[in-house]
């Protein structure tokens, strides 16, 4: 009897923002988006380069978002989808001679079957014993892509070249301007589609699951449904993300995709806010761009420095980004009252 | 009691027959049967550990009893995963509030209609037309349980920060949004002082009343049993001791003695 009255009353594992507050207001995001939009025509094509990769790696951390923010779920296991949806893109493109776009929804239909799939044990598992298992898929992934018998598709150690596309219809534009564009529209579609999950039946489903389970489930919630179809929905932006990424480095390889990059999404979670959507970009932004921040300061204590420097942002914005955003909307309005 | 008399003719909207429940060698629940019926507020009282929670843990399906049955309109409900419940009209209440601490009033409520509707994660993403539609009904539906409660004014609060008699009648209007045929209140007094209490048991005649609802009452608060049941069946020691009128069962001396005896009331 107390077992089920302790699970009623246990705390949610994950603290979250109610769902209004997973956005930003229109007008903010139009300014962020004109930004993302015109900047390319300023920089460098390296500079380009980089802000694909920051978008790249946003989807990837706003996927972890919709899993552990939205459902309560932890993963350490995100490296594995994203390999998975870099390799279904290499081996289409290179062995079959797949338009690189429609590679991508093959990708995410992919990851989606595999997390499902993956979700299914995973529902016996909840917080940290769910982050080892999917900690365990994560070490397993790299592993699984030098097998032997797969060399024919994957090339093995070696990997797999991937061939950049070029700008379409006579476009004069870089192949990296090209790209960013085509991931910037890629990665909006797929940001209106999450936040519209999120405030449906189905997001409400998983919230209810994150906060408390035997509730969820009397008020008509399938659990065991819902927490797979998180793991599938994650899985496939994350294989989306993967795509994108072997598309824009123009080579997979399995050592690319190992349990660091699972951590740095992790970490980018973290630093742009759980359950906040917008600030997965500023967690990618993190994880990107901190690491050659620390370098800079020392080059043989970079770790060090790195690690210095993610305590200062947990101690000091422990919401992260979400925080930060708060905090500069209450200025905002003390300024317009003066 | 008319109420009484409509009852006897017709079949019980949900029987308990047999129900016995054991935990390794612990028997919680030994053979306790009884009906409900439609339109009833049957109140289950009992001493601590008399076995009201585990009943109620029952038809809500999170045990499963050692044998027995119990029946929704006729057929067993035993078979059905505790998520296919809210689909057969039960709906539900928790003995300390479990609401979904980060979402809104509207959002909690929302969530209990899960069961009358229906929607995939592909048109939800898409806000499909039928999709929209389905919201609007529901948004609807809310704010009127919303206006029955009283609480439109707190429609857009979080639930985690609302007082704890607010946050009791959150959990009522997310079990109404759901129109549940039957309603199973767990302990809806406790924590509320005397006056709230008062309003308590005005507040669940009308819901029967107005709702059309059956309402199953596991409540430590004898005052409001014995006011607003129309039978009552008293457990101790996971059996049945008596059950009757609230009239016949306050007089019963198996009851003075296991419950009302050990309380000055």
């Amino acid at each position: 009897m107390s077992a089920v009255e302790e699970v009623v009353t246990e705390a949610p594992a994950v603290e979250a923002v109610p769902k209004r507050a997973m956005t930003l207001g229109t007008g903010t995001s139009l300014l962020v988006l004109a930004a993302l939009i015109i900047m390319p025509i300023f920089v460098k094509n390296f500079i380009i380069f980089q802000m694909t990769m920051l978008l790249i790696y946003g989807l990837a951390v706003l996927a972890l978002n919709i899993l552990t923010g939205g459902s309560g779920q932890f993963s350490l296991g995100q490296s594995a989808f994203y390999a998975v949806g870099a390799y279904t893109t290499a081996v289409l493109m290179e062995h079959f001679e797949v338009n690189y776009a429609l590679t991508l929804p093959i990708a995410g239909i992919v990851c989606f079957g595999f997390g499902f799939l993956f979700g299914q044990p995973a529902l016996r598992l909840s917080g940290v014993y769910l982050a080892l298992a999917t900690f365990a898929l994560a070490t397993a992934m790299p592993q699984l892509l030098k097998l032997n018998f797969l060399e024919h598709w994957t090339g093995g150690v070696q990997g797999l070249v991937v061939t950049k596309p070029d700008a379409p219809f006579g476009l004069k534009m870089s192949q990296d301007m090209w790209l960013y564009y085509f991931s910037l529209v890629v990665v909006i579609g797929i940001y209106l589609l999450a936040v519209n999950l999120l405030r449906s039946r189905s997001g409400r489903a998983f919230m209810a699951i994150r906060d408390n389970e035997i509730a969820a489930s009397a008020m008509g919630v399938d659990v065991a449904l819902y927490k797979t179809l998180a793991f599938g929905v994650s899985a496939a932006i994350t294989g989306i993300a993967g795509s994108l990424g072997a598309i824009a480095v123009q080579f997979v390889a399995p050592d690319s995709y190992t349990i660091t990059l699972a951590v740095s999404l992790f970490l980018g979670m973290v630093v742009g806010g759980v359950g906040w959507l917008p600030g997965s970009i500023v967690g990618a932004a993190f994880i990107i761009f901190v690491p050659n921040i620390a370098e800079g300061i020392s080059k043989g204590l970079s770790g060090a420095v790195f690690g210095v420097l993610l305590f200062l942002v947990i101690y000091l914005v422990p919401h992260g980004a979400r925080q930060v955003a708060i905090l500069g909307q209450q200025l905002a309005g003390k300024l317009r009252k003066n | 009691m008319t109420q009484a008399q409509l009852a006897q003719g017709t079949s019980p909207l949900l029987a308990v027959r047999d129900v016995s429940v054991v935990f390794g060698g612990i028997v919680a629940l030994n053979g306790v049967s009884f009906d409900m019926h439609k339109g009833q507020i049957l109140g289950l009282i009992g001493p601590n550990g008399a076995g009201k929670t585990t009943l109620f843990n029952c038809l809500s399906r999170l045990y499963q009893p050692s044998s027995g049955d119990i029946l929704m309109e006729g057929a067993s409900i035993l078979s059905r995963p505790p998520h296919r419940i809210a689909e057969i009209g039960i709906g539900r209440t928790f003995q300390n509030v479990a609401l979904f601490p980060n979402l809104s009033v509207m959002d909690n409520v929302r969530v209990g209609a899960h069961s009358k509707t229906s929607s995939d994660i592909i048109s939800d993403s898409l806000r499909l037309a039928w999709v929209r539609r389905s919201e609007t009904h529901v948004n609807k539906k809310v704010h009127e349980i919303l206006a029955y409660l009283k609480l439109e004014d707190v429609a857009h609060t979080v639930v985690s920060g609302l007082p704890f008699g607010t946050q009791k009648r959150v959990e009522l209007a997310r079990a109404l949004a759901a129109d549940p045929k039957i309603l199973l209140l767990d302990e809806p007094a406790g924590g509320l002082n005397h006056e709230e209490v008062y309003v308590l048991g005005d507040l669940i005649r009308r819901i029967r009343d107005e709702r059309h609802m059956t309402v199953l009452l596991v409540e430590h608060h004898m005052g409001l049993v014995m006011s607003i049941a129309d039978h009552v069946v008293a457990l101790n020691f996971g059996k049945k001791l008596a059950e009757g009128t609230p009239a016949q069962v306050q007089v019963d001396p198996d009851v003075i003695k296991a419950y009302l005896g050990s309380k000055d009331q």
